[in-house]
């Protein structure tokens, strides 16, 4: 399925291709995209494990970049 | 622009530690050291606190290559050598390109959403003979919306009441005015110019045209272009890669010093120097222009197609535009107008005049709603001779009609109507449609339909062989006669006719095929019956998806109306966005290996080094916007 996080006060660019790198490589995601422009995370993922996934997506946000919040569309 | 509040405090914070630093540079010749130590200390904590606890965070969980980090270690390293005054300027210079930034990219996000303006606001909802003011995501379907002149339409459905003209100058560029009245469908995001409508409501908010376009611009960003994939893995080799280089540029001369060349005395100004050239390596490790500027300038490109009533739903497809050699074309529709008209008359029987003969034949086809039928009345109209009455109509299925009209029997079809019938059938052209009139006994004479090209078909050819388009090729289910004609108006290069809809997969496969290296081959249909071809070709491109969610869904561009000339506007704008691209990766690029280049042999400081880190990202991020406006 598809799933949409805004990652609000996402900030630096790089920030934002290091938690797409980090989220594309957790299990039961198949892709992953972060547009830095609109602070949108794009996922394809097994929706099963939608709940572990919003958990290590919260965790790997806050390690790279603390000041973003992660909020589910 | 008005400041967010992030930005006002970041800015304040900048002014505040930029007063301190004058005090201490002033202060420093008079007191006793560590009284101007304290003052530099103090000037850069109020501006870099913030860096400086990120960079404390990301070392215990680990994150070692995050630019916090490496600033933090590069500026504590020039208060280590003593350059207390460069340290703490490092850092204000840091957090003021820093603030440029986040400044514009704040901007750069805020045009996006201008561009998103189609977004109505609110709409005006009739509940219980009142109206009330709600937002469109609260309207259901079935609800009467009223719209006055001036308000935008805020969802798809149909007039119940009133009459207007509507500008659909936000979905497709053009400043058009389309007259409606009751019953028609009107679209979100147009303007009511003049009149007060009541509308139906036949599509929740979500659903409405608005809705889809702005999900369709926002999620181009998420199909990325090869360069940005390209970027982004550079960006990952680029930190480390300079992190070992400056670590390298530390310890090897050091080391050099210490145990090879074995001086007497160790020179501890040396090291200072060697730390100092290894300080300003990290200050340009990180690679933020170009992870922000690239997708930027893809979405700026993106934007300001859509301001011109081209969606593109990916930054990939923007990128490829501009590797299109081969344009494919669907005839009908796309190219020409896809309606038939008649273009020419042929009397074989002069007792008739054209307007007689044109009478009789619209008087039988009136009752038929054959597009043929259709164009053959709409001439009659137009000549003024629709006043004839037929009667006893027979339908001859696959043949025509026949039918009395004024006394006499007359049969209006095609060639196999004459053969049935016995009667000679005359020369005709070898293209078009052909219906024929004739008595019981004779052919009277005949007139040519013909589905007219497009008026702006072959200046918008034209200017796609100028892109440096070399094939234009048209497929078509029409005869070969037809398409030929056809080309040859429009300067099409190479035709394939008497295609069934299935052939036009395979001929696109076949010219897939046939192409070479990383050119692209597009194709251009009306997205309503060719699907699959839009979806094999590298680029598939619909015309017309103002009111199809069918050629929106399908396509990877979608031209909202219905000009042929958005093609070569579209890849100018590729074009533009590309050159933008490059401009900004060179510029980044050969700035910081020059920095690079001139801190190793010890002929750059760090302000040279913080102006390639920040002030590049700034000059990039500026020249990134200039795609937004590309036309």
């Amino acid at each position: 399925m598809k799933k949409v996080f805004v990652l609000e006060d996402l900030c630096c660019a790089n920030c934002g291709a290091k938690i797409e790198e980090a989220v594309g490589k957790l299990e039961g995601v198949s892709e992953c995209s972060v547009t830095f422009l609109t602070q949108k995370m794009t996922l394809e993922m097994e929706e099963d494990k939608l709940d572990s996934i919003r958990e290590q997506v919260k965790k790997i946000v806050k390690k790279i970049e603390p000041d973003v919040e992660v909020i589910e569309k | 622009m008005k400041l967010t509040k992030k930005l006002k405090k970041d800015l304040i914070r900048i002014c505040v530690g930029m007063v301190v630093f004058a005090i201490a540079l002033v202060v420093e010749e008079h007191v006793w050291f560590p009284v101007s130590l304290a003052c530099f200390i103090a000037a850069y904590l109020v501006t870099g606190i913030d860096v400086v606890t990120r960079a404390g965070k990301n070392l215990v969980s680990g994150h070692m290559l995050d630019e916090n980090f490496l600033m933090t270690i590069a500026t504590i390293g020039a208060f280590a050598v003593g350059e207390y005054p460069e340290a703490v300027a490092v850092m204000i210079f840091y957090q003021v390109g820093e603030f440029f930034q986040k400044y514009a990219v704040s901007k750069a996000r805020k045009s996006i959403k201008d561009l998103m303006e189609i977004c109505p606001e609110m709409a005006r909802v009739i509940r219980e003979e009142e109206e009330a003011e709600v937002a469109p995501e609260e309207v259901r379907v079935g609800e009467r919306l009223r719209i006055y002149p001036g308000e935008k339409i805020p969802l798809d459905g149909v007039i119940l009441s009133g009459a207007s003209s509507i500008d659909t100058k936000a979905l497709t560029g053009e400043s058009a005015l389309r007259d409606v009245g009751c019953g028609d469908e009107v679209i979100s995001g147009c303007i009511n110019m003049t009149g007060v409508l009541e509308v139906e409501v036949k599509k929740e908010f979500g659903e409405s045209t608005v809705s889809k376009i702005l999900e369709l611009v926002e999620n181009a960003g998420s199909k990325k272009a090869e360069t940005e994939r390209f970027i982004t893995r550079f960006a990952r080799w680029y930190t480390p890669l300079v992190v070992i280089m400056a670590v390298l540029l530390f310890v090897l001369p050091v080391v050099w010093q210490a145990w090879i060349v074995k001086t007497a005395v160790f020179e501890w100004a040396l090291v200072k120097v060697y730390l100092y050239r290894a300080m300003t390596f990290l200050v340009i490790s990180c690679p933020c222009a170009l992870v922000i500027s690239v997708p930027m300038s893809f979405f700026g490109g993106i934007g300001a197609a859509s301001k011109n009533g081209i969606l593109i739903k990916g930054s990939n497809y923007l990128e490829n535009l501009v590797k299109v050699k081969t344009a494919v074309f669907d005839k009908t529709g796309t190219l020409t107008q896809g309606s038939f008209q008649v273009s020419k008359l042929h009397r074989l029987d002069t007792q008739y005049s054209e307007e007689q003969m044109l009478g009789v034949m619209a008087a039988l086809e009136n009752c038929s709603n054959h597009p043929i039928a259709d164009a053959v009345c709409l001439a009659a109209k137009k000549r003024d001779c629709v006043e004839r009455k037929a009667s006893d109509i027979k339908e001859l299925a696959g043949f025509g009609v026949g039918g009395e009209v004024e006394g006499q029997t007359y049969y209006v079809g095609n060639a196999a109507l004459l053969k049935e019938k016995n009667i000679d059938a005359p020369e005709t052209e070898k293209y078009g449609t052909v219906v024929y009139l004739a008595t019981k006994e004779k052919c009277i004479g005949y007139c040519l339909l013909e589905d007219e090209p497009k008026a702006e078909a072959k200046d918008a050819l034209e200017s796609l062989k100028k892109a440096g388009i070399r094939e234009l090729v048209m497929l078509t289910g029409d005869r070969r006669e037809t398409a030929e004609k056809a080309a040859k108006t429009l300067g099409i290069t190479s035709y394939h006719a008497g295609l069934l809809p299935g052939d036009k997969v395979e001929k696109t496969e076949e010219i897939l095929q046939k192409k070479s290296g990383d050119e692209m081959v597009l194709f251009v249909g009306d997205g309503i019956n060719d699907a699959p071809v839009l979806a094999r070709a590298d680029i598939g491109v619909a015309m017309g998806g103002l009111g199809s969610d069918a050629a929106i869904e399908a396509a990877d561009i979608v031209i909202m109306d219905d000009s042929l000339l958005k093609l070569s506007l579209a890849i100018k704008i590729a074009k533009k966005t590309v050159a933008i691209v490059k401009q900004n990766i060179v510029m980044a690029l050969g700035i910081k290996f020059l920095v690079l280049l001139f801190a190793a042999i010890g002929m750059a400081g760090m302000w040279l080094a913080i102006f390639a880190d920040v002030g590049v990202a700034v000059l990039a991020i500026l020249n990134a916007l200039r795609a937004l406006n590309a036309r």
